[in-house]
């Protein structure tokens, strides 16, 4: 086997990569009053993860991005789960989110909703699905 | 009378600890007093101002079951057989069997055997009578297959299992028939309803329904062949349960139920028909036997059809001879049995062809056998209870209530079934106590019972002769009851031994006894007759052939449709859905096409969904794994770009990228799948797969276009776009639902995901190689 040299492909991956993880990010805060969410977030993010899979490798993504991915499914549904538990607290139904208006000092007024939490548990999930079964069959010894 | 009833049972339960001490004491001693104590507490009913009494227990009050027990003549009749008659076998079955047998079982399964027979004779509910008859069947069965190591007993309590049971299912829904009917549980109420039954459109299958249960309990022809092999039991049980017992069951139901069904003609032809046919064929089978039990067996089988033959008359004379025969009966065939028993067990042998001359070993016994046999016959001698009831039968025979052309028929078939009977019965005395002697043969040599075996039948053949004296005795008292509680008509009936030589009954008492006489002397002259009437043909190879292929073809069935292919279960699922879909759909008129509210098509929606339907076809046409995969591809972007002209941004985003992570999956997947085989499908198949899968394609588009058509309501749609932004705080509804309104759908996707995701690393990672291959 001789050895690719793909360079204009890791070039514009790094490139790529962050804006694929910066439009993952853009999608999964702006899903509340724009198309996007916590699903399609997540996917785009597992997008870029797997080109720099597919770039450098497995095993330098594996350092760069020390993260194990089956274990964000249940982190992420934990935090799903959270927000519906958290509910009670205030004495209110099951999954009951709510919304509030804060002025910050740079931002300005901004919304923050507890739906965001809840589309955080989706992203996180969903980011940990795709990476897992992705991951998986990629790497089935033959 | 509860108690009386419940007793057995709780007796039962102590059976197995009392079993343990067997060594020293015979478990039946303790047994002994359970039936006795019970006849004692029936006896104090008999006497001639005797009326019936009504206890009633709830059970199941909510729906109208409950222990209802009745007593009246024909149950006290009845109580007083099976509490004496089983006092008597369990005192015989004490000297009967041996020590070293599981005594415990035996005793157990006979007492719970006289509760369940006491139960049915006793109970006013009608479903109470139902358990109490099923018990009976569960608990012959258990008796029956005692000795279980021993192949014909297994055989011979599945047959009458599954024709018993048969039986009582049918019973059951004729019950059932009976209550809807009514609207009443009890007997006694449905007998104040006759008009009520008798004018109901059920009428016939009520009738048919509880019929085939008495039926088959009662081994009446076609169903007389499980008697036979339920031969196989302890002769106690024999005697008990299947002379005297458990097939008078059958005889009870018809008694009971016949002043509901008297007057319907059907009860008077399928009664009196199969009565006298079961007669006939039974004491004609009988003397071909040679086996002790055999002979018996099919004697009881004709006894039986004679008794339902006169209820089936249904005259007042008719029933008092039923009943007078049921008394009967019961006391010279239980002697006979234990007679049998004595001598099977003092030769070693059942086999008459070995047996002969036992008169100088047994005496005793061979006097008994000799009252019992001559009173079976129903010769002319005045103390012999058998010969007043066969005559009261002729006469009943003579006068029925409706003379057509098939009733001319039955008193000529009743003397022949006699004459029959008096040839078995000859054949049954002489055959094993006369002849020549053959000791060689005998597995044991003969000597006379113990006395304590002795005991029963000498008590049985008493109460022959006593009847056969006196037999006015029981008449006034007893029977004459048991007569009423079955014809309300039913009067003091004198029973004489002489009636005059203008008595055509006589006459055909004394028909019977010439013929029979020369028949059995002649036998061995005649018996190849056998060779051409059952010959070949028997109800045992039908039953037989009955069971065996129900086996074979319900495998053969399942192994047509269950052919573990997934293709022939997809077919027969979307078949089955499309046909029953479209049958439906067009008997309640579903279909609907309405193309008032429709949207314009634009140009970009035609060519987009024209590019789909052409990908999809071509998916179809492809033959690589791969360019079918991306060919298919082109369709899921096609939805995609549907989502967008219909906009929904969301939902064509989230559409494009799942899109391509599936196909890009597939092609990981099919790139190690092997290439795709030629179809080898016939031309036929192929057909059949085409004509469902365009069914099933015009089945959803019919029913989508319906539904579309037919909107009942409007959507709930608007509220969202009001409250999205005042409710949930954003602008993007498509989210504000999935994470705030309907936000737990969300969270259970997510769960599945996450669960797909664990099953294929479970799938990957936890490999078992070792059971691969």
């Amino acid at each position: 086997m001789y050895k690719t040299n793909d360079l204009i492909l890791r070039t514009t991956t790094s490139l790529i990569a962050f804006i694929l993880l910066g439009f993952a990010v853009y999608l999964l805060l702006a899903g509340h009053n724009s198309p996007g969410g916590g699903f399609v977030g997540g996917l785009m993010t597992s997008g870029a993860i797997l080109l720099m899979n597919m770039s450098y490798g497995f095993d330098v993504v594996k350092k760069v991005l020390p993260i194990n991915f089956t274990k964000l499914i249940p982190i992420g549904l934990a935090i799903a789960v959270g927000t519906g538990v958290g509910s009670f607290l205030f004495d209110v139904p099951f999954l009951s989110q709510t919304f509030d208006y804060f002025h910050f000092p740079i931002f300005g007024e901004i919304e923050l909703a507890t739906a965001m939490i809840f589309d955080v548990g989706v992203y996180l999930t969903v980011v940990g699905v795709m990476m897992t079964i992705i991951l998986t069959i990629a790497n089935d010894k033959k | 009378m509860i108690f009386a009833v419940l007793v057995p049972l709780l007796i039962a339960c102590f059976i197995p600890a009392l079993s343990k001490l067997k060594e020293k004491i015979h478990t039946g001693i303790f047994v002994f007093f359970v039936p006795f104590i019970i006849f004692l507490y029936f006896v104090q009913f008999v006497g001639s101002d005797f009326s019936p009494i009504l206890e009633q227990y709830s059970w199941i009050p909510s729906l109208g079951i409950n222990f209802d027990f009745y007593l009246d003549g024909l149950s006290l009749l009845f109580v007083l057989l099976i509490s004496g008659i089983g006092t008597l076998v369990v005192l015989y079955s004490i000297y009967y069997l041996d020590k070293s047998e599981r005594l415990g079982h035996f005793y157990v399964y006979l007492l719970m055997f006289m509760s369940a027979m006491l139960g049915v004779v006793l109970s006013d509910n009608l479903f109470v009578l139902y358990t109490f008859w099923e018990l009976t069947s569960i608990s012959s069965f258990l008796l029956i297959g005692y000795w279980h190591f021993k192949e014909r007993s297994r055989y011979g309590a599945l047959k009458s299992m599954l024709i018993t049971v048969l039986g009582g299912l049918s019973m059951l829904g004729g019950f059932i028939l009976l209550y809807v009917v009514t609207g009443t549980t009890s007997i006694q109420q449905m007998i104040n309803q006759v008009d009520v039954i008798l004018s109901s459109n059920y009428l016939p299958l009520i009738l048919g329904f509880i019929l085939l249960g008495a039926f088959t309990k009662s081994a009446q022809f076609p169903f007389h062949i499980w008697l036979p092999d339920a031969m196989e039991a302890p002769t106690p049980v024999s005697a008990y349960l299947h002379s005297a017992t458990m097939v008078k069951a059958g005889i009870f139901l018809v008694a009971r139920f016949s002043p509901i069904f008297s007057s319907y003609e059907w009860f008077f032809i399928i009664v009196s028909v199969a009565g006298i046919i079961t007669l006939c064929w039974g004491s004609y089978m009988s003397v071909r036997q040679t086996d002790l039990k055999a002979i018996l067996a099919f004697s009881t089988i004709s006894q039986l059809g004679m008794i339902m033959a006169m209820l089936g008359f249904g005259t007042t004379a008719a029933v008092f001879a039923a009943v007078f025969h049921i008394l009967n009966h019961a006391t010279f065939k239980g002697s006979l049995f234990m007679v049998a028993g004595i001598v099977d067990h003092e030769t070693g042998t059942r086999d008459i062809r070995k047996l002969g001359g036992l008169a100088t070993f047994m005496p005793i016994t061979a006097t008994l056998a000799i009252f019992a046999t001559f009173s079976m016959a129903g010769v002319p001698l005045p103390f012999l209870n058998g010969f007043y009831s066969k005559e009261l039968f002729f006469e009943a025979s003579i006068h029925l209530e409706d003379p057509s052309f098939w009733s001319q028929a039955i008193p000529y078939l009743a003397v022949l079934g006699s004459i029959f009977t008096f040839v078995y019965s000859m054949y049954f005395f002489f055959g094993t106590f006369t002849g020549k002697k053959n000791l060689g043969q005998l597995p044991k040599k003969p000597h006379e019972a113990p006395f304590g075996m002795l005991v029963s039948p000498i008590l049985l053949v008493l109460g022959v002769i006593l009847i056969g004296l006196f037999p006015n005795m029981v008449n006034a008292p007893f029977l004459q009851h048991a007569a009423e509680a079955i014809n309300s008509n039913a009067e003091f009936h004198k029973v004489k031994f002489w009636h005059g030589w203008n008595s055509p009954a006589l006459w055909m008492s004394l028909i019977v006894v010439a013929l029979g006489a020369t028949l059995f002397l002649t036998r061995s002259k005649w018996q190849g007759v056998y060779r051409l009437l059952p010959g070949k043909v028997s109800f045992n190879k039908v039953y037989d052939a009955i069971v065996a292929n129900v086996d074979t073809v319900s495998q053969a069935i399942t192994k047509y449709y269950m052919t573990g292919s997934l293709k022939t279960y997809m077919s027969l699922i979307l078949g089955t859905t499309l046909i029953v879909s479209f049958v439906f759909m067009f008997i309640s008129d579903g279909f609907a096409i309405n193309t008032n509210q429709l949207a314009d098509i634009s140009f970009i929606e035609i060519a987009v969904v024209m590019v789909m339907i052409a990908a999809a076809i071509g998916t179809i046409y492809m033959n690589h794994n791969v360019a079918a995969v991306l060919v298919l591809g082109v369709v899921g972007f096609g939805v995609a770009i549907l989502f967008v002209i219909y906009r929904a941004p969301d939902i064509a985003l989230t559409q494009l990228v799942i899109e391509t992570v599936s196909v890009a999956l597939f092609l990981l997947c099919f790139y190690h799948l092997p290439k795709l085989r030629k179809s080898t499908d016939s031309a036929k198949t192929k057909a059949m797969n085409a004509i469902i899968s365009i069914g099933f394609g015009t089945l959803i588009t019919l029913v989508a276009i319906s539904a579309h058509s037919s909107r009942w309501f409007e959507s709930i749609s608007d509220y969202f776009v009001e409250n999205s932004y005042k409710l949930g705080g954003g602008d993007n509804i498509v989210n504000v639902i999935l994470v705030d309104m309907r936000g737990l759908d969300t969270l259970f996707e997510i769960a599945v995901l996450g669960i797909a995701a664990l099953a294929i690393v479970g799938l990957i990672k936890n490999k078992n190689n070792k059971g691969a291959e």
